[in-house]
């Protein structure tokens, strides 16, 4: 067992663990934050995302141990006192999401494409960028809706943003 | 119109607990003291098993028990069924072979169940499976579709020549007359290739028993719990009817991969008993390619006869089916009474035969698969339309004009009785959205680029709301196919409303509460939609075949209506008029003529106080419960244009413009609906362009991962220009026709249309990869674009 | 998973014990090549050398004519580097396209070459920039280090600590993504030095990358892509799968690397 520890949506968590588990079985089993999902085992599909120091990952590809003293930000972490993040509230109004496994990681990404390219996204762009997100329901189309208004969105509510 | 009723837009009410991380999915439930099963599985696609050592690992560290198919068969437990009987042209039954959970002296694919490990962990399950001795014969394998019926490896004893039937529909003799008398006949040979449903969600169950009530509970991810449940207790008898609940909360998505009664759901049931833990089983993407129920796999000769008109005047089709190695669920039914039905399309051909065979492999089992043998049919029927088209050297789309059914209710050579309709309203619509008139100038643009630029059709009709029980009953089913519901009013006025339909992308917590809302005049906050729970819902047959909103919602229209009814009776005692007089209208019941009446509420709470009413001949409460049985299938139809541009330097296919004009009848939630459309169209572009089930000869999937088997991204769809036209289904009380599986059935001909149209030839088969569409450039000795 | 030893050392030296010590170690640098691969269990190293935690190992350096990366730099780093973007812009832009954001958040160069995953976008730069790969022993020019499929002359618990990139006069990456998995299908590098041209292909070759030199001498006489014409890789020194046969392949090697030199050339 190693002893790993870190900040998950603004918690501290401390936990021995065997080192085989992975980060997003250490933050849904150790931790019940189910809300990030797994779809694949070859690191594509995207279900699993959450923010690790900011950055947009993929919590199936990471061993718990090495995001000790890490600061992780999952899809129960974004809302603000019972306000939805803009981006989630983009997902909603725009219909970006059918069966909804795949959504956590879409949103998580969503956020993290806004963080590094920017509150003005075109299609082409959100497209691309979505690059390691799968959904089998929407056919992307309203996901790409939902990101580009979420996009705006989070430019108009900066302290949100912020607090990410 | 109101802000929530039937025809809004109204935002899911679901979504509050997915964009949170809230929904709560099978593998999200722990049960206390809950083990892991990992499944053992056949690393050779046909093996005869000699031995099973599983003493090395029963030993291993943190192993609860290790279980195979002897002790299935020594309890008792039966087999996996096909719950669909088809009869061969001789009147002989189809040659079902056994299909034991865990493998009993045989394993028949790779992936197939040898046993399974239960352990405190899911790695310590691993780690002892690994250490399980089998003692395998590998024995030849057959995984070609067309070669099967000619192999020498048996896939099961039963069957001879690895056939399960041999099976026709329509008539042989007017069809070969319409041949004879043909001025043009088009030929064609189409392969539909084998895919992989995917649902991001991977299936898992997870088993409970209680052994003080002598109950099993079995979580799972299942489009259709009460069916589970029934083929569970009443085929494969692991626990009784009314011992065992079944509940199916969220789910991430099906496309009918769920709707199957599996293995490892069976096992985990049937082993909680055994070790007394609860047992959960968790598939990871792997387990999921190797064995999930796949979908499509023909290999198909078609044939259209034309007249000197240019009308179409017959239809045969020869069909191949690949059922895999075992007869799933409903797989007989999908190649046979959900395909050639469906082989007249829109138009109106008086003559149609069409043979089936339906073979084994040594593959994964192939059932219903979003669409289910609708999208083969229309991928016969609109490759064919199209290529006879051009071979007429006429206009795709005046071509189709010409041949579509215009009047109503029209009766096919295939069984159905088309209900309603208006093709050419959808053509029309969708010839203007995709601004087919500009078309040409588009095609000079791209070469001017060097791209080759094509645009195909596909005018396709699909039969939903499935089904009227007696027709399908008559057909070889094993079930009814109606559906059930009850309305709860609770004292408050708030209503439950448990469904037998289930949701598991569809929104029906938003739509079936929209109805309710419009109905009773109450806010969609006071409906809650109970679905999934077979401790709660009385029964129901699940959410497939587009079913839910054709059948599923006029079973819930049918109790409200009873509702309605029951408070009218109600309002009559407390208000003291006579019955006849009451109205219900905008949520109030009121006496006629008066200004006298109640809210929804006041009448909800006065039915369960009941202090009003006099004598025995009302009975207190609010609660009304109905069985709706369609009285037809209903025909969703409609146009989607496909326009693409092809870079010839690398076969690269890129969808630039997608039109989609479809006749869903009545729509209660159009944001919904063209959610599914949108869906739909992406899982056809994927089979058309990017997905492909591929086994090696050895039987090896050698697409079994997302590494290998290419799922639609982002980058590869373009926004889809969604149009609607309306013509309400005549049969069901909401003149709804259904909309899951329309983009799905009618993508792929459209996008190989397109791309044919771009080469300027056939031949290109499914799905049309780079390389595939790079290689039929050549072959068409397109010029090489200057670089 | 199989269960393995875990060790997170914060120096290259400490490192490079642990390695000395330990039975059957592998060094685990962004993990998304191994920790997917010891997912299915097809490996199991009884240890796990974390270098996550060695800071020595990060960042990005301009020095003379060169762009020196750390082994444990980010993808998402290198392709985001305003230093990298001025110099070798190509090498941004390959760096842009290696699998996805949340991939190029986690993997590393260190990992990518060290691997030699033959589809890997990594080693086409190295070779055609003419890079060196330093370890903690030795340095090692590009040329002799990439030595087939997932083979490279690194010893037995050596490490990579650097890649140093020569900053070349022009150069472009073109790549032809395997649709599934998002590898190269086909990638070709070309850049243009001082001394002459060099054009190396990744995902194309049984054996892993490899350079073009009938390529190369025709764009030393003339960088355009015209000055391809005619000349063709051999089929049967190409890959083949399900995505693509040698032949096709082959085909991609010409039309990526026109397009990288029509790229390349572009630059100005």
């Amino acid at each position: 067992m190693t002893t790993v520890s870190l900040t998950v949506n603004g918690q501290s968590v401390t936990a021995d663990v065997d080192p085989r588990t992975l980060l997003v079985q250490f933050l849904r089993e150790n931790l019940r934050l189910t809300g990030t999902h797994v779809g694949c085992d070859t690191s594509q599909c995207g279900a699993c995302v959450v923010h690790l120091n900011g950055q947009a990952v993929k919590a199936c590809t990471i061993l718990a141990v090495q995001a000790d003293a890490s600061v992780v930000t999952t899809i129960e972490g974004i809302a603000e006192g019972g306000e939805l993040h803009p981006m989630q509230s983009a997902f909603r109004e725009h219909h970006g999401l059918q069966c909804g496994y795949c959504t956590p990681g879409m949103i998580m990404s969503a956020i993290d494409i806004v963080n590094r390219k920017g509150s003005d996204l075109d299609e082409q762009t959100i497209r691309a960028e979505l690059e390691g997100n799968l959904c089998r329901c929407t056919g992307y189309h309203n996901i790409v809706k939902a990101v580009a208004a979420g996009a705006r969105a989070m430019a108009r509510a900066p302290l949100q943003q912020a607090a990410e | 119109m109101t802000a929530t009723g039937i025809g809004a837009p109204v935002r899911r009410k679901e979504d509050q607990r997915f964009v949170t991380g809230q929904g709560r999915y099978v593998d999200d439930f722990n049960r206390p003291g809950q083990a892991f099963a990992y499944f053992l599985r056949s690393p050779h696609a046909h093996a005869a098993i000699r031995s099973i050592d599983t003493g090395p690992a029963t030993i291993m560290p943190g192993v609860v028990a290790v279980l195979t198919g002897d002790n299935l068969a020594a309890d008792g437990i039966g087999g996996l069924i096909c719950g669909w009987m088809i009869h061969s042209k001789d009147g002989s039954p189809m040659k079902a072979g056994p299909h034991p959970a865990l493998a009993q002296g045989k394993v028949r694919y790779v992936g197939d169940h040898v046993a399974v490990v239960i352990a405190e962990t899911l790695a310590q399950a691993k780690d002892a499976a690994e250490a399980i001795v089998v003692d395998y014969e590998v024995l030849p394998a057959i995984v070609d579709t067309a070669e099967a019926a000619k192999a020498s490896v048996q896939v099961h004893d039963v069957a001879p020549d690895n056939t399960v039937f041999n099976w026709h529909l329509g008539n042989r003799e007017e069809t070969e007359a319409a041949f004879a008398r043909a001025r043009h006949v088009t030929r064609i040979d189409l392969v539909n290739n084998r895919l992989v449903p995917n649902p991001i969600e991977p299936r898992a169950a997870l088993g409970e028993y209680d052994p003080g009530t002598d109950t099993y509970t079995l979580y799972t991810t299942s489009q259709n719990p009460h069916v589970a449940r029934l083929v569970l207790s009443a085929f494969i008898g692991v626990a009784p009817e009314h011992k065992l609940r079944v509940i199916a909360p969220d789910v991430g998505g099906g496309f009918g991969s769920k709707i199957f009664i599996y293995a490892e759901e069976t096992v985990c049931v049937w082993a909680a008993k055994k070790v007394r833990r609860p047992v959960k089983w968790t598939s990871d993407r792997s387990e999921a390619f190797l064995a999930d129920a796949h979908g499509r796999d023909h290999v198909t000769h078609a044939e259209m006869a034309t007249d000197e008109n240019g009308r179409i005047i017959g239809l045969r089709v020869h069909t191949t089916a690949n059922l895999g190695a075992y007869l799933s669920t409903f797989a007989s039914s999908v190649p046979t009474y959900l395909y050639a039905p469906l082989l007249s399309g829109q138009y109106d051909i008086p003559a149609i035969y069409c043979e089936v065979d339906a073979v084994y492999t040594n593959t994964a089992p192939v059932d219903a698969y979003r669409g289910a043998g609708r999208p083969e049919a229309t991928f016969v029927v609109e490759r064919l339309v199209e290529k006879t088209a051009r071979e007429l050297g006429q206009d795709p789309a005046e071509f189709r004009r010409r041949n579509y059914i215009t009047q109503f209710p029209h009766q096919t050579p295939v069984i159905m009785t088309y209900d309603t309709g208006d093709y050419a309203a959808s053509l029309d619509k969708a010839l203007d959205l995709a601004d087919y008139r500009n078309f040409q100038q588009r095609k000079q643009e791209s070469a001017r680029r060097g791209k080759l630029r094509g645009i195909g059709f596909s005018s396709y009709i699909e039969a939903c709301g499935i089904a009227p029980s007696q027709a399908v009953g008559s057909l070889g089913a094993g079930v009814g196919l109606w559906e059930s519901a009850e309305v709860r009013v609770n004292p408050t006025g708030s209503v439950e409303v448990l469904t037998g339909s289930h949701s598991h992308g569809q929104g029906h917590e938003t739509t079936f509460a929209q109805l309710v809302s419009d109905r009773l005049g109450i806010p969609i906050d006071q409906v809650s939609i109970v679905h999934g729970d077979t401790d709660k819902v009385q029964f129901g047959m699940g959410t497939y075949g587009s079913r839910s909103g054709a059948v599923g919602m006029s079973a819930i229209a049918k109790a409200l209506d009873k509702v309605i009814a029951k408070g009218k009776k109600v309002a009559a005692h407390v208000l003291e008029a006579s019955e006849g007089d009451i109205e219900f209208k905008d949520g109030k019941f009121g006496v006629a003529g008066t200004d006298k009446a109640l809210g929804f509420g006041e009448v909800a709470l006065q039915a369960y106080i009941a202090h009003k009413f006099s004598g025995q001949d009302l009975e207190p409460g609010l609660k009304e419960g109905a069985f709706y049985d369609p009285t037809n299938f209903t025909f969703p139809a409609g146009v989607h244009i496909c326009e693409v541009e092809i870079d010839p330097d690398t076969g690269v296919t890129r969808i630039d413009r997608w039109t989609a004009v479809d006749d869903f009848g009545v729509i209660i939630n159009p944001m919904i609906v063209e959610g599914q459309v949108h869906g739909g169209i992406a899982q056809g572009v994927g089979q058309a362009l990017l997905e492909g089930a591929v086994y090696d000869q050895g039987g090896q999937l050698v697409t079994a991962s997302f590494n290998d088997y290419c799922m639609p991204r982002a980058i590869d769809l373009p926004s889809f220009q969604v149009g609607m036209t309306v013509t309400p289904c005549p049969s069901n009380p909401l003149g709804i026709k259904g909309c899951g599986e329309a983009g799905a059935i009618a993508a792929p001909p459209a996008v190989i249309n397109a791309i044919t149209d771009a080469l300027g030839h056939e031949d290109i088969a499914m799905p049309a990869t780079p390389q595939a569409v790079w290689r039929a450039a050549q072959k068409a000795r397109m010029p090489m674009a200057a670089e | 998973m199989y269960a393995f030893d875990y060790h997170r050392p914060t120096s290259v030296k400490e490192a490079a014990n642990l390695a000395g010590q330990a039975e059957d170690a592998k060094f685990l640098a962004g993990g998304h090549t191994l920790l997917p691969t010891m997912k299915l269990r097809l490996a199991g190293p009884a240890s796990l050398i974390d270098l996550g935690q060695v800071a020595e190992l990060r960042g990005i350096e301009r020095s003379g004519d060169a762009i020196t990366v750390g082994a444990m730099t980010k993808h998402a780093e290198v392709a985001g580097s305003a230093d990298v973007r001025a110099a070798i812009p190509a090498l941004a832009e390959l760096a842009e396209l290696i699998g996805d954001p949340h991939v190029r958040n986690r993997g590393t160069i260190g990992g990518s070459v060290a691997n030699n995953d033959p589809a890997a976008d990594y080693p086409a730069a190295c070779l055609a920039l003419n890079a060196t790969i330093v370890t903690d022993k030795r340095r090692i020019a590009a040329d002799d280090f990439f030595q087939g499929i997932f083979t490279t002359a690194l010893d037995e618990g050596e490490i990579v600590t650097q890649v140093s990139f020569p900053i070349a006069a022009k150069a472009a990456y073109a790549k032809f993504r395997n649709p599934a998995s998002r590898y190269a299908l086909v990638g070709v590098f070309v850049a243009k030095h001082a001394d002459g041209v060099r054009v190396a292909v990744t995902g194309a070759g049984s054996n892993g990358v490899f350079r073009v030199p009938e390529m190369e001498e025709a764009l030393g006489r003339n960088f355009a892509p015209e000055a391809l014409d005619g000349i063709a890789v051999p089929e049967d020194e190409m890959n083949s799968d399900i995505h693509a046969d040698s032949a096709y392949r082959a085909h991609l090697v010409g039309v990526m690397a026109r397009r990288a030199v029509e790229a390349a050339a572009a630059r100005g």
